[in-house]
Order: C-alpha cells, then sequence, then structure tokens
C-alpha cells in the first residue's frame, strides 16, 4: 500500500511537469473532453432518469402517511439526488466506464512499447498522456454531475406523476421546499475530487502495466476497483468536512 | 560513436547484465546477437536510458550518460531515432501523423515544413499513398518502414533497432536490413541493431557483439565469424545446416 502511494506521488509528479507543447496539449484537451466526458453523458441520462425515479417512489412508498404531507416526497428525492446520488453514483459508474478505458488505453500503450517510444523521443510520456485526460476529467464531471441532477429530478417527476404516486405539483412544490444551493457547491465539489481519483488512479494502473494482454485486463480491474474504494472513503471524508 | 563501459544491470536481484564493454563506431551497422534471454534486450534499453544502469556507464561521442542532468538527456534523446520490436506506432494516428509526431513535439516548423519532412522521409522508405491510412490498415513490413521514417524524422545521430525482422518474411527482412544500412550510411548515424537473425549478422554485420547470459562472449566482424574460436558463439551461429555448409565453403575458399 505504502509502496504504491509513493510510486502514485511520484507519477502525479511527472504527469504534472509542464506540457512538450501548448498548442499540442490543446488539442489532446479537446478530444479527451469528447471521448471521455461527451461520450459518457448517454449512460449518465440513462442512470439518472431512472435513479431519480426508483428515489420518488420509494420515497413515496415508504411515507404513506395522512400526516405527511405529499411534497416531502419532492423534499426527499431532491435532497438524496443533490447530496449523493447525482455526484457519488454517477462517479462511480464513470470509474467504470472511464476508468477502465484508461487504464486498458494507457496499459496496452505500455505493452506495445508506444510509451518507450515518447520516451526515447525525450517527451514526458507521463505528462502527455495523462495530463490531458486529468484535466479533461476535472472540466466535464461537474457538469455531467450538474446533468444528472436536472435529469433525476425529472426522472422524479415523470414516475411520480405517471403511477399517480405523486401529484405533480405536489412534487414541484417539494423540490422548491426549503432549498439549499450549498448542496449543488457541495456535490460539485465532491465531482471534482471523484474526476481527479478517478483519472488519475486509472492512469497510474495502466502506466504501470508491464507485460501482455492478461496484465491490460488486470490493471484495468485494479484500476476500476482502487478508484470506487477511494471515491467512497472520500465521499465519507468530504461529507464529515463540508456538511458536518 | 558510442562506448559502453563495464555496464551491469540487475531485476529484482537477478543479474541480467554483467561488466559488458564495447565500442559502436558511427556510420557502421552494429548488431548486438544472442539467444532469447540472454540480455541484448536489456543492453539496448540500457544504452537508450529506458532502463536505468546499476553500474558502469554509456558515452556518446565521448558525453556520460549517467552524468547527465535531465535537460541533457532530453536534449540527447531528441538526437536518437528507434525502431520498435512491434513498430510502436501509434494506433490512433495516421501514417503521417505518426511521421510526423516528432516534428510536432519538438520543432517549431511551421505545418507545410512538417508535413514535406514526414514525406521526405516516407519516401525515403520507399512507402507512397499510405499518408491517411492507420496503422492497422498496412502490412507488418510497411509497419516497420513507417516506424523507420518516424526515427529519422529529426535525422537523428543515433539509430536504435530492437529486433526490426521479427515477424517478417525473409524477403522483407532484407529489405528492411538493406534500407538500415542505406540510412546508417546516408545519414552518418550510429547505429545499433538487437538481432537474433542470422541472414542479417551476414548481410549488414559491420560489427557483432555476441551476448551469453549477459556476458560479452565476442567481438568482431561479420568476416571474423568464421574463424572465431568460441563455442558458445559457435553453436548460437551455426545451429543451422545452411549455415555450417556456408562455414565450410568459406573454410575451404570456396566463397
Amino acid at each position: 500500500m505504502l509502496y504504491h502511494l509513493g510510486k502514485y506521488t511520484l507519477f502525479l509528479k511527472k504527469v504534472f511537469g509542464r506540457p512538450d507543447k501548448h498548442s499540442v496539449f490543446f488539442n489532446q484537451l479537446i478530444r479527451e473532453i469528447d471521448k471521455l466526458g461527451i461520450n459518457s453523458l448517454g449512460i449518465v441520462l440513462v442512470i439518472s432518469v431512472f435513479m431519480g425515479a426508483v428515489v420518488t417512489l420509494q420515497t413515496a412508498y415508504n411515507i404513506e402517511m395522512p400526516f405527511i404531507p405529499k411534497y416531502t416526497v419532492g423534499v426527499a428525492a431532491r435532497d438524496s439526488i443533490l447530496l449523493e446520488f447525482a455526484s457519488t453514483m454517477v462517479c462511480l459508474i464513470l470509474a467504470g466506464k472511464v476508468g477502465s478505458n484508461i487504464a486498458s488505453e494507457i496499459g496496452t500503450m505500455r505493452v506495445t512499447e508506444q510509451i518507450d517510444a515518447l520516451d526515447i523521443m525525450g517527451i514526458n510520456s507521463a505528462g502527455f498522456l495523462v495530463l490531458p485526460k486529468v484535466i479533461a476529467m476535472i472540466f466535464i464531471t461537474p457538469l455531467l454531475v450538474l446533468i444528472s441532477m436536472g435529469v433525476g429530478i425529472f426522472g422524479g417527476y415523470l414516475a411520480g406523476n405517471l403511477t399517480g404516486e405523486v401529484p405533480a405539483a405536489e412534487y414541484i412544490y417539494g423540490i422548491q421546499y426549503g432549498f439549499r444551493p450549498f448542496y449543488i457547491v457541495y456535490s460539485l465539489i465532491k465531482s471534482v475530487v471523484f474526476a481527479f481519483i478517478i483519472s488519475s488512479v486509472s492512469a497510474y494502473w495502466g502506466y504501470h502495466t508491464y507485460g501482455g494482454a492478461l496484465e491490460v485486463g488486470h490493471a484495468s480491474t485494479k484500476a476500476v476497483v482502487t478508484s470506487s474504494i477511494f471515491i467512497l472513503l472520500f465521499n465519507l471524508l468530504l461529507t464529515q468536512l463540508l456538511l458536518a | 560513436m558510442i562506448e559502453v563501459k563495464n555496464l551491469s544491470k540487475a531485476f529484482d536481484g537477478k543479474q541480467i547484465l554483467k561488466d559488458v564493454s564495447t565500442v559502436f563506431e558511427k556510420g557502421h551497422t552494429n548488431l548486438i546477437i544472442g539467444q532469447s534471454g540472454s540480455g541484448k534486450t536489456v543492453l539496448l534499453k540500457s544504452i537508450v536510458g529506458l532502463h536505468q544502469i546499476d553500474e558502469g556507464d554509456v558515452m556518446y561521442d565521448g558525453d556520460s550518460f549517467v552524468s547527465m542532468n535531465n535537460k541533457e538527456k532530453r536534449r540527447l534523446r531528441q538526437e536518437m531515432g528507434m525502431l520498435f520490436q512491434g513498430s510502436a506506432l501509434f494506433d490512433s494516428s495516421t501514417v503521417e501523423e505518426n511521421v510526423r509526431f516528432p516534428l510536432d513535439m519538438l520543432t517549431d516548423w511551421p505545418l507545410d515544413e512538417r508535413r514535406d519532412r514526414a514525406n521526405f522521409c516516407l519516401e525515403r522508405v520507399n512507402l507512397k499513398n499510405v499518408n491517411h491510412l492507420f496503422p492497422s490498415e498496412i502490412s507488418g513490413g510497411m509497419q516497420k518502414r513507417v516506424a523507420i521514417a518516424r526515427a529519422i524524422a529529426l535525422n537523428p545521430k543515433y539509430l536504435f533497432c530492437d529486433e526490426p525482422n521479427s515477424g517478417l518474411d525473409p524477403k522483407t527482412s532484407i529489405v528492411i536490413d538493406e534500407l538500415i544500412k542505406e540510412l546508417t550510411q546516408e545519414f552518418n548515424m550510429t547505429t545499433i541493431i538487437n538481432t537474433h537473425d542470422m541472414n542479417s549478422v551476414m548481410g549488414i554485420g559491420d560489427k557483432i557483439v555476441f551476448i551469453q547470459n549477459g556476458i560479452k562472449e565476442w567481438e568482431g566482424s561479420k568476416d571474423d565469424i568464421f574463424n572465431a574460436e568460441n563455442e558458445a558463439l559457435e553453436s548460437f551461429i551455426f545451429a543451422s545446416e545452411i549455415f555450417r555448409e556456408v562455414r565450410e565453403y568459406h573454410k575451404k575458399g570456396r566463397k
């Protein structure tokens, strides 16, 4: 554990070295935003709408009491989505999708000597390959989380309305009731930290792959597992720091 | 000229190279030969700095690689070209982008000039009308030639080739060997080739270094090989019937 922590720190030092050429870095960054972020939009939308729907229905079924007003379902669904589901859930999904993609891409480049080819040219391979991914993820993940919040709440509205469990007017009143904008800030702060974890941890495992196809697969698995564990750990830490 | 001085390298306590010393001359094709697992790839990668050397040094035209700082190493690396065993072309880039890559990254030339240079390098390795193709769309031999074009794009002083003929048919292997030989002389480079292809040894071996179990067993030219009195070298070189017959002819003076 300590060995990998030290190695990861040294790796980050290399990653955050000055880019060899800014114009090339900018092009890479745009490509990564498209590849890692825009390409993840579909899955984020699908997950968010179902997540919002399920949270709303579960809340509605659990508070079926005459003295609890129906708009409470909207309040509970909104807070669950804003505080936890949109950031943590989406980032755990991204750890699987984007994390395995990063680890397998960089791992394959390592085992096919493409990283050696960069090194031999005198290019900082870690910086060239990883920094655009980290910056792209830090930039795009909060946007995905914001979209997830909106779509999740809309999913709840649809589910409540279609099943007749929560009338539209009650739900809309509920999602506005006692709204605290800081919940969004809290979620966005978490998403930035999670984006950094997903991209850098996955890149670390990919960059340090040695062997062949089997090891690339192992690196990909390690990337997803480690990123997910760190996301859960930092979720706890950030919640204690920001909400206590 | 590259001089290797008492180079040693171990991995996890296992000694791979032991006190290897030799000199690779400029304008010559220098070959490192040996069985699989003998340590020749580790030697090549230690020379270029992809592996950190445990003991010894590598002198590039008199400059010690070990004593160089990162900036100096970086500058030196820009004077190196390397052809990897699997070509190591960037999958997501076209042939032209691959060849232009070192120019894009390390020069401030305008795009037209970089394109011209990439086209010149591709033509020099006899590749035409493949600029827009991706590495997966061309043959293994063509990939090697693209990798050579990329390696010479910055007009390097040193060219390193790791198993340039691996996975190629004998005819394409000869084309690649001859191309490397021609480029070495044309650009007056110090070229080091890692191989176990005996056709390469006999064809372009200006200097041959034989490595066995991490130790330099023998060195000389392709002509010296027939008179070498080294048991390990003989059993390696003359393992095949054809080369034993060539030796017999050579000994009888009927080359």
